[in-house]
């Protein structure tokens, strides 16, 4: 799949976000005033400037409102629905604590639920997909949610339980790949089926239909830059996982917490680029590139 | 709403006819021509006139080789080539549909004809990430989804003559590689066809369900004893060794110089 920078960008800033303001719902930590504006400030600008990156890859997005209206059958209208729910309650809550010095912990506990739903509508977007087969696994949920889980932690500065989420989301990540390697193969689609001409023997890709590119290569066929992949998981891991979970080992101070959450980042954009560049979709079989 | 139909009282589609179709391109070039200029936006190209060219097409043909394994009979089989013209399947379990965050996308109930209203396409290009068979394409110029409509505007349309009421590609086929008919009447031509040889579905185990059915390449004649690979041969036998009259005479005396 072409890896879309602002798709990257989107899944990966407001998976951050949402993970935050899920700390932030549940009283964790427990701020009120100008720190916890800045805190909140965050979680909001994340969240909010991942869904307006969002928008930059739809041919319409002045039509974007419609996007709400298909939540009982698409993930990707539900996604857009739990986000705007989401942001709405928390800014509730948000408004309570900074404002009135109040906490209302039921709005807080809908608002951390809501935004987590978020993550899970964005993660469904993808692990429905039977056509992408390293996508189409309860893996892919399990992969977004524990790194939003684990980067919100470390970003709302849980350090005890960042250093539980960041393992368990470094391990769903190995194993997501893992398992995605072999996912095509195992998917039963290929050649014979995609042609139906299996029957008759092994069958090959002769001439393409056209002798330019097409939206369909350029959008579901993309393979440049899979030769480094090895490379750019080695760096995902030591950048999203190992190096922020040695830095907040270190005692605790606000510069390393910093550091991390910088260097989490950067391993995330990483490991998201990889999550579509990677990405096998079935139609490249038809073109003879699987 | 972008749930599918529980079931459509018509189920129309095509027979594409592997064995039939040589590889002319003609569906290519017609169903272009009708749908750029028809229902919803036009089939944009882009740098048609240089080197790289890119358009939007709702119908391609893609050409395989297939080696069949070697026997004992035949060690050394010869690969067959077969021209596969591809264009949306209409599936009964169209996952192009239910993806569809704004409602764009339906099959409808009276034929099971898969349709986006253009009007309400965000763009967001979900549909063809859903869809296995590269059915969708976004349209660089217009920015919405662009997709077979089996011609609804011809098929209903009563300005056309009656033989035209097909799919344009249908109706151009030169080698009468495409039907155009209802599945959902076991009568009907496509239904026949489906039944007579062996129709089959593409990537069967997407579990789309496709309307549209491919009938398989019949095997190949085979001219591989001795006594077949010429039958006319005994008609070429010369029937006379020996020249006579001049042709004799000068046959002799070319001998002797």
């Amino acid at each position: 799949m072409h890896p879309a920078p602002s798709v990257i960008v989107f899944t990966t800033l407001s998976g951050l976000g949402f993970g935050l303001l899920f700390f932030l719902g549940l009283g964790l930590p427990d701020v009120s005033g100008w720190v916890a504006f800045v805190f909140f400030a965050i979680g909001f600008g994340l969240a909010v400037g991942g869904l307006l990156a969002s928008t930059f890859h739809l041919g319409h997005p002045e039509r974007a409102m419609k996007a709400f209206s298909q939540w009982r059958s698409s993930w990707l209208s539900r996604e857009g629905v739990a986000a705007v729910a989401a942001l709405a309650t928390m800014g509730l809550y948000a408004a309570g604590v900074i404002f009135l010095d109040t906490r209302i912990a039921v709005l807080g506990w809908i608002g951390a639920l809501l935004s987590l739903a978020t993550v899970y509508a964005t993660s469904m977007i993808y692990a429905q997909l039977k056509t992408v087969p390293r996508w189409k696994t309860a893996l892919t949920p399990a992969l977004l949610m524990s790194i939003s889980l684990a980067g919100g932690a470390l970003l709302a500065g849980q350090i005890a339980l960042a250093q539980i989420l960041l393992p368990i989301a470094a391990v769903i990540q190995v194993i997501w790949w893992v398992r995605g390697d072999g996912a095509l193969q195992g998917s039963g689609t290929d050649m014979a089926s995609a042609t139906g001409l299996g029957p008759i023997g092994d069958v090959r890709a002769f001439e393409p239909p056209h002798t330019g590119t097409n939206y369909l290569l350029r959008e579901l066929v993309f393979q440049v830059g899979r030769k480094h992949a090895l490379k750019v998981r080695v760096v995902a891991v030591l950048l999203g996982f190992i190096l922020p979970l040695l830095l907040i080992f270190i005692p605790y101070a606000h510069v390393s917490v910093l550091v991390a959450v910088i260097l989490h980042l950067m391993g995330i954009a990483a490991s998201r680029w990889l999550f579509f560049a990677e990405a096998e979709h079935v139609v490249g079989l038809y073109y003879g590139k699987r | 709403m972008t749930t599918l139909p529980e079931s459509t009282t018509r189920k129309l589609g095509l027979v594409i006819d592997l064995d039939t179709c040589v590889g002319c391109h003609a569906c290519v070039v017609s169903c272009k021509g009708w749908n750029t200029e028809n229902y919803g936006a036009p089939l944009s190209d882009q740098n048609a006139y240089d080197g790289a060219g890119s358009g939007t097409f709702l119908n391609r043909v893609h050409s395989y080789e297939v080696q069949p394994l070697a026997t004992s009979e035949m060690p050394h089989p010869a690969a067959q080539l077969i021209h596969f013209p591809k264009s949306c399947l209409h599936c009964e379990d169209a996952p192009c549909v239910t993806v569809c965050p704004t409602g764009a996308s339906y099959k409808r109930v009276e034929d099971g004809i898969v349709l986006v209203n253009e009007s309400d396409c965000i763009g967001c290009g979900l549909c063809a990430w859903a869809c296995p068979y590269g059915a969708r394409e976004l349209d660089a110029a217009e920015g919405v989804m662009k997709k077979c409509t089996l011609c609804v505007d011809r098929i209903y349309n009563e300005n056309l003559p009656e033989v035209d009421r097909a799919p344009a590609c249908v109706r151009t086929c030169p080698a009468g590689a495409r039907h155009f008919g209802d599945f959902a009447d076991p009568e009907s031509n496509v239904s026949k066809l489906t039944a007579e040889r062996g129709g089959m579905d593409l990537m069967p185990e997407q579990e789309t369900k496709p309307v549209n059915k491919y009938l398989p390449p019949r095997p190949k004649d085979q001219m591989d004893h001795a006594g077949d690979i010429d039958i006319l041969a005994p008609f070429l036998e010369p029937v006379m060794e020996e020249p006579k009259g001049f042709l004799g005479w000068l046959d002799k005396a070319l001998e002797k110089i």
